[in-house]
Parts: structure tokens; C-alpha cells; sequence
């Protein structure tokens, strides 16, 4: 079992408050991915579950039972933490094996644990080593097996890839969404990084200055995003915004349209601009748009490799079931 | 070009080094050499470097004048003694500042240091009333509490810096793991610490050892260490340079193989490794 939640739980760092009053809900066994820009509250969030930080009002329960006054040791849940936060004297046996010395576990149990989490995690060969002597990859698997020995309900992982390189970060990304498959116990996952979020999560909880802008699962917030803060930071490329005259063709203050959903046309299209950048990926064409008088720049999707280049005027239709509409408020109109 | 630029920088601060490192060790040099001399070669013009008649005879007669056995005993019990006196007071003085730290930490750090901004001669008085009042005098348990006072703030000040530099987040991962905090601090905290505590003690110790000022005006007969000792043979009797050599050469001895033995352990850096 591993539900937890949040009941009006505030956090004020002397006269600032970082999160208002928020309520959530997350069920067991789910994957939860915090995403949101630098400073909007997500890790905070994280610790406050952990019980590393005391929240300032409000409940968090577990599993149904309160927890708002229960030391981090007692709640029962396992933390990933960014910088891994390994004990350097130790070897990868001994941090593995500390949560289960710390629960008074028998040595035959222990060493039972740490050794199938040691094979499940490609450590085996490593188990006598220190951390100081293991890359970045290998310190990231330790500081995983440290946490699934003891069978928490619930992992808490704080931005756990983003001291890893980008290719070891995509391989990890896969390995922590098997573990999560196999393992079936609840995740909350904090990131920074969308596409992890997207990837990832059963569950996505998005937040801005400490509040929570919209929750849903990944593909719902991709289609009907709430407002114009989530339409802007789910999806990859973002979305193109645009307010003004164009908009209010739609009978809006603000409508979006996803770089994907926008058609590259020989000639008439409903839009007219200079191409700026394009980006060549083989399989795609990203092309950055100017002089369209509809924004600064507008981002275009193409499939495979289209031949337009700097300075090029570029002809683009958008799809007509594909343009979000939002109100004055930034709101989304249904 | 780079390279030869790179080779001559290595070769000038090799020199230089050296140079401040022999003039540091360079008195402690001539002592152990006078303590080799006679009186009459000691003091004599132009000093005699090598070139003389070495001799024990001064170690002979200084431990034949006075115990030497009896004054380190004493140094050993006061110095050790202050030193995890201590150490026991500030771990978690140190230990509360770094990682649990109020508005008013930065301002106790201050204040606790500026107790060592006062001459010892302005508390001489108040400190020997106390003593008289407690039968304090020439006691070795009085000196001990007294060099550990005096000693203290650096000792929290050192260990305040090396906390410091271990991250939060390992002790934190340590609660998580489910460390009450006896075993956070005890298989954490000190583990990963022991370098810098060791260095503290080392300082610390070697600070109490050579305290003069108080051990030279709270003791006679019975606690005196071996400071004391040395200042026995600065006599009014005269100036016996190569008597004041050999005490100062045994007095000095300890602490020296003491240091020299633990310098690896102290450079030691064992974070490395624990958080990217």
C-alpha cells in the first residue's frame, strides 16, 4: 500500500509562503511526476511528504493514517535524492545495506536483500567498492538499490537524472520505468524536464509558485492543457501562442497551436512568414518562423527533411481540431 | 613556451617554499643544535654551526636537576585532558550550529570568539580567585578545565567548518534510511568527519601543550608541565643557553613525533565521492 495525501498543507519560509493551501491525491501504486519551472515549489513539496521539512499547516496522511507529526524515519518511504547523498565511507554493500541495519534486520536477511538488489541493479561486481570509485551511472543505481531494499510504500525521487549525461540519462529514464512496472509501488518523481515528466508518469502534477496548475495524465494534459501556463510547458517544442487579431478569429484572447499541428503548404496557406532557423533532424524539421505577424516567433513541425532554408518565405495551415482556445485570463475556453 | 613558462613558475615556488619553511623551522633548528653544546660554545661569537664538540652531557645534567618524567606526565594528562574535555562540548555545539542553524548562529560564533580578543593577564585575577575558592592551585584537573575555556572557541570554530562542509543531504538520506539520531550521528556524521576532528584534536592538543601563560602562573610543584619545566632553566641563576636548549628540546619532542606521525591522517579528504 502506498496512497498518500495532502490535506490543505502549507509551507511558509518565514514570511513567504511556497505553497499555499494544496490538496492532493496520489493512489497507490502510482507514477507521480512534479514537474514545473526552477523555483515553483516541487522539490519543497518532496520533502515536505518525506517529513524533511515541517509543513507549516495542514495534513499529510499515508496510507489513511496521519503522518503530518511522524519523524522521516517512521513514515516509511525510501528518498532518491539529485546528489545521490551516498555515505562515501562506505562501501556500496554497506550504503545499500544501511536502512536494513537501521530496521535491525538479520545479517542472513540483509545480505539476502542486498544482493538481489545488488543483480537487479547490474551492481554485483561492485558491492566492495566505494562510491568515490564508481561513475556517475553506477552512484545513481547505488542510491536506487539503497532505497528499494527496505520495501518502502512509497519512493520519493528528487530530479534523480540530472546529474547524468544525456545518453546515460535516457538509458536510467527506462530503467526507473521498469523498476516502477515491476515493482508496482507508488513514485513521486520531481523534474524539471517535461519530456521525463511525459515519458514517465501515470500522473503528472504541474506547478507554478508553489501551486498546482493542473493534474492529469500525461496525454490529457498535452490535449486540453487549462490554461496557457500548461499549454506552454507540456510538449516539446512548445506551443505556439498567439494573442491579438489571429485569436480573435477564434473568438478568443489567446489561442495555441503545437508546432506538430501546424501543415507546411506549397503556397495560400492561412499563414505567410520568413523562416529563421531550421533545424534539420532527419526524421524532423523544426522551422522558426518570423515575420508572420502573429508573434515573435512560430514554431513548425515538419515530417522529415524539408528543404527550406534561412530567408525562405514559408507557407503554414494549421489543423483546424488543433488550435486551444483560452480567455483573457489565460484560462481555457471549452 | 607555455611549458617553460609552467617548469620556471613550479621552480620559483619550490624555492620560495623552502625558503619560509627554513625559516620557520629555523629556530626550532638552532635549539635542537645548541642543546649540543657547551655553555661557553653556546654563546659563542660568531655562532658555531657544526663545527664544535657535540655533547649529551646537557640532557644528562637537566634530567639529573629535575624530573623530566614527572613534568610530561603532567603535560600529557593536562594537554589530553583539555583536549576531549574539549572535544566532548563541541561536536554538538558544532554539530547544532552547522546543520540546525538559528538566525543568532553567525552572532554566538562571533561572540564565542571574542572571549580570545582579551589579554589572558585581564581575567589572571578573577581566575585565581576562583582557583583559591575551589583549592584549585596547582592542580592538574584545574588546568584542564581552564585550557579547555580557553582553548574552546577555536576548537568549535574548526569543527564548525568541517561540518559545514559535509552535505546536509547525506544526513538527511540518513533519516530517510531510518537513522534516529544517535546512529546519524555516530555512523554518519563522525565517520565522514573524523579527519577534520582529528586535525582539531591534533591543534588543539598541541595548543594545550604549549600553553605557558596559565600553566606558568597556576602551578608550582605538583601540576607543573613541561613548560614550566623549560621556564625552570631561564633562571635568574644566570643564562644557560645549552641547558634551556636540552629542556626545550624534550619538551618540544613529543608533540613533534606526535605530528609528524599523524600529518597523513589529517590531509586525508574522505567526502570525495559522496554527492557529485
Amino acid at each position: 500500500m502506498g496512497q498518500i495525501q495532502l490535506k490543505q498543507v502549507t509551507k511558509t519560509f518565514g514570511d513567504v509562503e511556497v505553497i499555499p493551501p494544496l490538496d492532493l491525491t496520489i493512489q497507490d501504486g502510482e507514477f507521480t511526476v512534479f514537474v514545473g519551472p526552477s523555483g515553483c515549489g516541487k522539490s519543497t513539496l518532496l520533502r515536505l511528504i518525506a517529513g524533511l521539512e515541517d509543513i507549516t499547516a495542514g495534513h499529510i496522511e499515508i496510507d489513511g493514517k496521519d503522518a503530518t507529526d511522524v519523524v522521516p524515519a517512521k513514515r516509511g518511504l525510501a528518498m532518491v535524492f539529485q546528489s545521490y547523498a551516498l555515505y562515501p565511507h562506505m562501501t556500496v554493500r554497506k550504503n545499500i545495506a544501511f536502512p536494513l541495519r537501521m530496521a535491525k534486520l538479520g545479517k542472513a536477511e540483509i545480505n539476502k536483500r542486498v544482493e538481489n538488489a545488488a543483480s537487479v541493479l547490474n551492481l554485483t561486481d561492485y558491492l566492495e567498492r566505494r562510491p568515490g570509485q564508481l561513475s556517475g551511472g553506477q552512484r545513481q543505481r547505488v542510491a536506487i538499490g539503497r532505497a528499494i531494499v527496505r520495501e518502502p510504500v512509497a519512493f520519493l525521487l528528487d530530479e534523480p537524472l540530472s546529474n547524468l549525461d544525456a545518453a546515460l540519462r535516457v538509458g536510467m529514464r527506462l530503467e526507473i520505468s521498469e523498476l516502477h512496472k515491476r515493482l508496482e509501488t507508488t513514485m513521486v518523481y520531481v523534474t524539471h524536464d517535461q519530456v521525463e515528466a511525459m515519458t514517465m508518469a501515470d500522473k503528472i502534477v504541474v506547478l507554478q509558485a508553489g501551486r498546482i496548475e493542473q493534474v492529469g495524465s500525461p496525454l490529457e494534459l498535452y490535449r486540453t492543457p487549462c490554461n496557457t501556463f500548461v499549454a506552454g510547458f507540456i510538449g516539446s517544442p512548445k506551443m505556439n501562442l498567439i494573442t491579438g487579431g489571429e485569436a480573435g478569429k477564434y473568438d478568443a484572447h489567446t489561442i495555441g497551436v503545437r508546432p506538430e499541428h501546424i501543415d507546411v503548404v506549397e503556397s495560400g496557406g492561412q499563414w505567410k512568414g520568413t523562416v529563421g532557423v531550421a533545424e534539420h533532424l532527419g526524421s524532423d524539421t523544426f522551422f522558426h518562423i518570423h515575420n508572420t505577424g502573429l508573434a515573435e516567433m512560430v514554431t513548425v513541425r515538419a515530417i522529415g527533411d524539408v528543404s527550406l532554408t534561412h530567408g525562405d518565405t514559408i507557407h503554414l495551415t494549421p489543423r483546424a481540431g488543433e488550435i486551444h482556445r483560452f480567455n483573457a485570463g489565460g484560462l481555457r475556453i471549452a | 613556451m607555455a611549458r617553460a613558462v609552467k617548469t620556471q613558475r613550479k621552480i620559483i615556488t619550490t624555492i620560495a617554499a623552502w625558503t619560509i619553511g627554513l625559516i620557520i623551522f629555523f629556530p626550532i633548528f638552532w635549539t635542537i643544535l645548541t642543546s649540543f653544546k657547551t655553555e661557553a660554545q653556546a654563546i659563542n661569537d660568531p655562532p658555531l654551526f657544526f663545527t664544535f664538540d657535540w655533547t649529551f652531557e646537557n640532557y644528562a645534567v637537566v634530567q639529573e636537576r629535575s624530573d623530566y618524567m614527572k613534568f610530561l606526565w603532567n603535560s600529557v594528562i593536562i594537554a589530553g585532558g583539555s583536549t576531549l574535555l574539549g572535544i566532548l562540548v563541541a561536536i554538538p555545539a558544532a554539530w547544532s550550529m552547522a546543520f540546525v542553524p538559528s538566525k543568532r548562529t553567525k552572532d554566538i560564533l562571533l561572540w564565542m570568539l571574542s572571549t580570545k580578543m582579551l589579554p589572558a593577564v585581564g581575567v589572571l585575577y578573577p581566575i585565581s580567585l576562583l582557583f583559591v575558592e575551589f583549592n584549585l592551585l596547582d592542580t592538574r584537573s584545574g588546568l584542564m578545565v581552564v585550557l579547555m575555556l580557553i582553548n574552546l572557541p577555536i576548537i568549535v570554530w574548526m569543527l564548525f567548518t568541517y561540518f559545514k562542509e559535509i552535505p546536509g543531504e547525506i544526513l538527511e538520506a540518513a533519516r530517510m534510511d531510518g537513522a534516529k539520531f544517535k546512529e546519524e550521528i555516530l555512523y554518519v556524521l563522525t565517520p565522514m568527519a573524523i579527519p577534520g576532528i582529528a586535525s582539531t584534536v591534533l591543534l588543539n592538543f598541541i595548543l594545550a601543550w604549549n600553553e605557558a601563560f596559565w600553566t606558568l602562573n597556576l602551578t608550582a610543584a605538583k601540576a607543573a608541565p613541561l613548560s614550566a619545566f623549560i621556564a625552570s632553566y631561564s633562571s635568574p641563576e644566570g643564562l644557560f643557553f645549552a641547558k634551556l636548549s636540552a629542556a626545550s628540546t624534550m619538551a618540544i619532542a613529543p608533540v613533534l613525533i606526535l605530528g609528524w606521525f599523524s600529518q597523513k591522517q589529517l590531509v586525508r579528504g574522505l567526502t570525495f565521492g559522496a554527492v557529485k
